[in-house]
């Protein structure tokens, strides 16, 4: 892991947690995949329900060797929702083993990782230079940009930064915008969420809900609500660069994250322009790209960057 | 267990106060706190006004500086601290650990309460807020089951204060960017959910369209109720079926469980509306205090009076209510 940035090196690339629920098999072929592509670091975990148990800690504890035993760092991610006892205590056990980084996605793993080093996934509200310091002074080595900050923030956070902590923005996605007591898609299927039948295991990718008018607006996926539009910041790659950005987050997908990342590795290479990454990448995005929130504008907005070249 | 009620300007405290609140809770004037709206708050001058009434009837005032800092608006969260600290109200509720961090170091004698937007649902978050800031009491998201509240209690070293009745938030208070995603402003960002000026209300020639930062939330008929527009109560096409695909509009009512409630150990019970006006402040604060009295004499014969429920419904928004996710069976 390199600890210190120099201005205007590339930044690396990451694969996020897996945030859907896939059948054991593909999971395992997924990541067999991953370990082939040009990312750096792997996070490794169930963010999203605990009722999710396909992969239990062992497993991926298991893959995390698998992918050191690659060359990558892999990153233990944990749940962004805890409330039960049970979800606790498995908390408690991810946050205790020493063998790999942890990212931190709700406050109560902070009581578990304090003086350990983590990382602050994007679900922990680190919004200003003071939380910045005063988690650094606890531990963090790294923190994921909240999705809906942008490069102003992004800039004023990276020019204070104490040493040695890193900066990771979610560059590739469909963004992750909520989080309920309630899994709305049981609730969609008209099933309790205490009998849910694992129906989210239907939905490799979420599933997508439209405006009245048809508009493609968010993405259901248990307890958490992304959007429909796939966040990118592949127009942006210069100036996340110029910021010194350390790592840039490809979030999983059921298909083309391998071509996505290679996008992402060849655009920042040199080896093929941005223009063309995006027709790429658009191919990719159902319901579109969107990068609004980088610019500081509405997070389904889509800056002149991104925009569709229009004809010559 | 305290009645904490609110207050968006100084006769909403004084009806508060008048009521039988034990407690109100306000804001100041700027996007330092989660009703950051046109017209609402206080400025010093009315918190002073305010504190010497609250206090000459023995009740409590708390100020909202519950929004996150970012880098090029930091003097102002801190300025709001120092203010709260020096005017000498009774307790800071605040939800940025950057914020808290600053509270705690410079103005160690400020009481600092967790706000609802500080997500912390179990109890090793709040023990760590408690360990690094001394937070004497934590506001919880509306995501627990009653039975989960009363477990959080058992486990936590801080007095816990829940959500009774008002606006439901669908989502974990603090981690919601829906707004933002439609408008670039949230709560967290802004202080704000769905701000006023993102709404369109649109009359068409079957009725009325309700967009948010030009998406449409949704569509009604002629003679169809039509609440504030916010993007989780909207109507969405779902696998070819229009539904309310994360809630319905309804808002939150407690009052059926007050006697759980009780029993359970909660140290204060919340009511929502900052925003909303000082009838609505008179008429809740008013109930509340009588139910809670009436509830504390004789929990077991305890039942909400019709009164009560008509009172209530003259205030609330759109008609539905809901015991949300404190009844297991609403996730």
């Amino acid at each position: 892991m390199q600890a210190q940035h120099t201005p205007n090196q590339r930044p690396r690339l990451s694969l996020g947690p897996l945030l859907y629920h896939w059948p054991r098999e593909q999971v395992m072929d997924f990541y067999a995949a991953m370990l082939e592509t040009p990312v750096t670091t792997i996070y490794l975990g169930e963010t999203i329900c605990s009722k999710r148990r396909l992969l239990r800690p062992e497993d991926y504890w298991e893959l995390a060797e698998r992918v050191a035993a690659a060359g990558k760092e892999p990153v233990i991610s944990t749940l962004a929702l805890i409330e039960s006892d049970g979800e606790l205590k498995t908390l408690k056990r991810l946050c205790s083993d020493r063998r790999f980084l942890v990212e931190a996605n709700d406050l109560g793993a902070l009581e578990y990782l304090d003086g350990h080093p983590f990382v602050a996934g994007h679900s922990i509200n680190l919004y200003n230079d003071r939380t910045l310091a005063f988690l650094a002074r606890h531990g963090l080595k790294r923190w994921v940009l909240p999705v809906e900050l942008g490069r102003d923030t992004a800039r004023a956070l990276i020019e204070t930064r104490p040493e040695g902590v890193e900066c990771e923005l979610f560059a590739f996605g469909r963004l992750p915008l909520a989080y309920s007591a309630r899994c709305f898609t049981a609730y969609n299927r008209d099933l309790a969420k205490d009998d849910c039948q694992f129906c989210c295991i239907d939905y490799p990718d979420g599933l997508t809900i439209d405006t009245q008018e048809g508009q493609p607006f968010l993405t259901l996926n248990g307890i958490q609500t992304q959007s429909a539009s796939t966040h990118t910041l592949l127009g942006a790659l210069d100036e996340v660069t110029a910021l010194g950005v350390d790592l840039l987050r490809i979030s999983p997908q059921s298909h083309h994250t391998a071509e996505i990342i290679a996008v992402f590795d060849a655009c920042l290479r040199g080896a093929m322009s941005q223009t063309e990454g995006l027709a790429r990448l658009r191919e990719y995005a159902p319901a579109g790209l969107c990068d609004g929130y980088w610019t500081g504008a509405a997070g389904y907005a889509g800056s002149a960057s991104i925009a569709v070249p229009g004809p010559a | 267990m305290e009645l904490v009620c609110p207050a968006g300007n100084l006769p909403a405290l004084k009806a508060a106060v008048d009521n039988g609140a034990n407690a109100v809770y306000i804001g100041f004037r700027d996007d330092t706190n989660a009703r950051h709206f046109a017209g609402l708050n206080f400025g010093d001058k009315q918190i002073r006004e305010g504190l010497r009434y609250a206090h000459a009837h023995n009740v409590k005032v708390f100020v909202a500086i519950n929004t996150y800092a970012q880098p090029n608006g930091w003097e102002r969260w801190s300025a709001a601290v120092d203010r709260a600290a020096d005017l000498g109200v009774d307790a800071m509720i605040a939800a940025d650990m950057g914020v808290l961090d600053y509270a705690a170091n410079t103005h160690p004698q400020l009481n600092l309460h967790l706000s609802v937007q500080g997500s912390a649902t179990n109890p090793a978050a709040i023990n760590f807020m408690h360990r690094q800031f001394g937070i004497k009491r934590v506001v919880v998201p509306r995501v627990l089951s009653l039975a989960q509240v009363g477990q959080l209690i058992e486990h936590c070293d801080v007095p816990v204060e829940i959500f009774g009745f008002g606006s439901l938030c669908v989502m974990v208070e603090g981690r919601c960017l829906l707004s933002s995603y439609a408008t670039g402003q949230s709560p967290n960002t802004f202080g704000a959910c769905s701000p006023a000026t993102h709404v369109e209300w649109i009359d068409t020639a079957t009725g009325q369209d309700t967009r948010l930062g030009g998406v449409l939330l949704e569509r009604r008929g002629h003679g169809e109720p039509a609440g504030y527009p916010t993007i989780c109560k909207g109507r969405y096409q779902v696998e070819g079926k229009l539904r309310y695909a994360i809630e319905e509009p309804t808002s939150l009512n407690t009052m059926d469980i007050l006697p759980e409630i009780l029993a359970s150990g909660v140290s204060a019970i919340k009511i929502e509306g900052r925003q909303r006006s000082t009838r609505y402040v008179t008429q809740v604060t008013r109930v509340w205090r009588e139910a809670i009295d009436t509830c504390q004499r004789d929990p077991q014969g305890f039942r909400p009076r019709d009164s009560w429920r008509e009172a209530l419904a003259q205030v609330s928004e759109g008609t539905q209510t809901t015991l949300g996710p404190y009844h297991r069976q609403w996730h």
